[in-house]
């Protein structure tokens, strides 16, 4: 028994999202969860950007419900959402469409999106469906720890398999925040880094090692670093820093939006582009899991 | 988080786990605030001698013959800046102060508070950048200049609908990046908690010299307290000392823009249904799925397709009654007020003297009817010309 992952009586090891990212780790390498917003451009290419994020070696697949108003994300995400909400993309068409992936893809799947939708959709009947339709977690952009009771509960009463309690960290959080974010968290820690907003590397890999080490200790759950993870660079310093794993979703779907709209829309050249962005950052992930401390740890 | 910052099932705090850290924070340097005898002395003097509180309470003779009883307007279009807003942004500037901040930034719709903000921030010594939608910076100019005089930097928001809702969004956004060096000045009660409460604290010293003013004269509380309500400050402001009087009517007046039966409205509490966006959960203007609709109104004040928890929460209990006036309405109201008292309210609260107006006659002569006069019209003065030019001239 390590410390890297302290066991919990409530723990969900068995889960799929968390068990690949431990079979990634096991590997040597840190999972790869790229994130797109369903209906952009449109729901069949979408299809084809997840086919695309598969090929190039993505471990996890995450995805947003385009919503009118997202002020936890950039420019560049919202301005999917806009193309998304433009099709007509719903949160109906969004489910659907999971389940066709689920259909034809293993790979777990993770959500995020706004309270706004889930309330409207009714809670209950969110989660039930979105656990029929192939959901492994959801992360709820605008719910806190302490607004997450509701939606925790409504998750637990249709769907035990689903996890709904994904939960953020950053710097920013104190310990005692961490600790009850370990008391009710699940499937991994949404680590939020600077990485890709600075550029000064080696600074950024510095600090966010002691952020990320902060994190392990109070919360037992695998990390993965998002925010600003757009080149294999940051994937390198998020992995240099002790992260099990990384997000990336605006370098994504700059690429979906530079081949995929517009009069010279060419899907064929998007999929590749998006393939072979998701494989260089993938390559980045590989043989670098704790690189730096696994002659002094190993996990469970 | 030492509060649960509720109103009922409304209200919360609906944010991005990263904006916790500053929320908690604020919210115990204004707990603190509110028991530090020397922060209430700093903000009462600021109010008194640079913004030029406390405002007057004026009997308004014409309206009182058209309404038939006696009316008052409470006169915050004589505030310094032009409107309610200031009590709220030197409020929280010194808040702001108090947690070691160098900058505040906000969002503003009309400009109202921006302008604001960048006052309070020009007395105060602290940077301002202000973030606006893009088609409110091409429609405010006027407003967009006053900002920059006072030394703000005024960014157009491009995203989204380019209007106040995304405003929002993108001083969210910033202050998500900056949330160490930087302080939300949040314009109404609306947004997640501590803002709703927050707001309400500062604009409560409405409704406290209503009924000051209103004893002296008159010994009495008054029969109804009338205010427009776009997110729902000056409202607030205005009903918050008579919530515990169940005898005191408060009527909200929403914006019915071209008519509540066109969808082309900003009405939230009238004909939208709860949802969560902007931090909290209140009433709000939505598609059925969830999707937040633009709102419209002739007053760019009052285009905002949210509401502040609170009055979701009046409004269920049947405390307050939410009522509401075309884009017409208050056209006519504002200039009947020019007219027959030498007034020119903002086209904000000309809704309030429109609904008013509307009363006619279903009041007893005794009745006592505060209208919050929330700000001056000279912002509007070229818009609300040119839209009387496009109905056929001055009515």
């Amino acid at each position: 028994m390590s410390d890297v992952y302290p066991q919990r009586p409530d723990s969900t090891p068995t889960n799929p999202l968390t068990q690949c990212i431990r079979a990634c780790n096991d590997r040597g390498d840190g999972a790869l969860m790229p994130f797109i917003v369903i209906g952009d451009p449109d729901l069949q290419a979408t299809h084809a950007v997840v086919d695309a994020l598969v090929a190039g070696g993505a471990d996890i697949l995450e995805f947003g419900f385009p919503f009118s108003d997202p002020p936890a994300d950039g420019p560049v995400i919202q301005a999917a959402d806009v193309r998304a909400l433009n099709n007509g993309t719903t949160p109906v068409d969004c489910l659907a469409f999971i389940a066709e992936v689920r259909a034809r893809h293993d790979h777990p799947i993770a959500l995020l999106l706004y309270y706004n939708l889930v309330l409207q959709h009714g809670q209950e009947r969110f989660f039930r469906d979105a656990a029929d339709a192939g959901v492994d977690a959801v992360l709820v952009a605008d719910v806190p720890l302490e607004e997450s009771g509701p939606l925790r509960a409504a998750a637990a009463s249709v769907a035990d398999r689903l996890i709904s309690n994904v939960l953020i960290a950053s710097e920013l959080s104190t310990d005692a925040r961490l600790d009850q974010v370990a008391e009710v968290a699940g499937g991994y820690l949404y680590a939020v880094s600077r990485v890709g907003i600075t550029g000064e590397q080696q600074d950024v890999a510095a600090g966010l090692q002691s952020q990320l080490d902060r994190f392990r200790r109070r919360v037992p759950l695998p990390v993965l670093v998002g925010f600003g993870i757009s080149s294999p660079d940051h994937v390198s310093a998020a992995m240099a820093a002790g992260a099990d794993g990384v997000i990336s979703g605006s370098a994504i779907v700059r690429r979906i939006a530079q081949f995929g709209v517009g009069p010279s829309r060419d899907i064929d050249k998007m999929s590749a582009a998006v393939t072979s962005f998701t494989a260089d950052m993938k390559a980045a992930t590989r043989g670098t899991w704790r690189k730096a401390r696994s002659a002094t740890s190993s996990h469970l | 988080m030492q509060l649960s910052g509720r109103f009922g099932p409304f209200g919360g705090c609906f944010v991005s786990e990263l904006l916790i850290p500053a929320l908690e924070e604020m919210e115990s340097a204004w707990l603190a605030a509110r028991e530090d005898s020397a922060f209430k002395a700093e903000l009462d003097d600021l109010l008194a001698r640079w913004a030029g509180r406390p405002t007057p309470l004026y009997r308004a003779p014409a309206l009182s013959d058209t309404i038939g009883c006696e009316v008052y307007l409470k006169r915050e279009d004589l505030l310094h800046g032009g409107a309610h807003k200031t009590n709220n942004t030197i409020g929280q500037a010194l808040l702001a102060k108090r947690m070691g901040r160098t900058q505040l930034i906000a969002e503003t719709g009309a400009g109202q508070h921006g302008v604001a903000t960048a006052m309070a921030g020009a007395l105060l010594g602290l940077n301002v950048r202000v973030f606006m939608g893009a088609k409110d910076v091409a429609r405010q100019q006027p407003n967009v200049r006053r900002m920059q005089l006072f030394g703000a930097e005024v960014i157009p928001v491009e995203s989204g609908s380019r209007s106040l809702k995304d405003a929002i969004n993108e001083t969210l956004r910033y202050w998500t990046e900056t949330v160490a060096t930087s302080f939300y000045v949040f314009g109404t009660v609306a947004g997640p908690h501590p803002y709703p409460s927050i707001v309400k604290d500062f604009q409560r010293v409405i409704g406290e010299e209503i009924r000051a003013d209103l004893q002296a004269e008159l010994g009495r509380l008054p029969t109804a307290v009338m205010a427009c309500v776009g997110g729902g400050s000056n409202a607030m402001g205005a009903f918050a000392e008579f919530v515990p009087h169940p005898e005191v009517r408060l009527i909200g007046v929403e914006p019915a823009g071209h008519g509540l039966e066109t969808g082309q409205h900003g009405a939230t509490l009238i004909a939208g249904r709860p949802g969560c966006v902007h931090g909290s959960i209140s009433y709000l203007l939505q598609d059925d799925v969830g999707q937040v609709l633009e709102a419209h109104s002739i007053s760019a004040g009052l285009d905002y397709p949210g509401v502040g928890p609170e009055h979701a929460w009046l409004k269920e209990q049947g405390r307050a009654q939410y009522v509401s006036a075309t884009d017409n309405e208050a056209l006519d109201a504002l200039s009947w007020l020019c007219r027959n008292e030498g007034i020119l309210p903002a086209l904000e609260s000309s809704h309030a003297v429109a609904a008013a107006m509307k009363t006619a006659g279903q009041w007893q002569a005794e009745d006592v009817l505060v209208i919050n006069l929330s700000g001056r019209g000279d912002k509007d003065l070229a818009h609300a010309i040119s839209a009387m030019d496009a109905r056929g001239g001055v009515a």
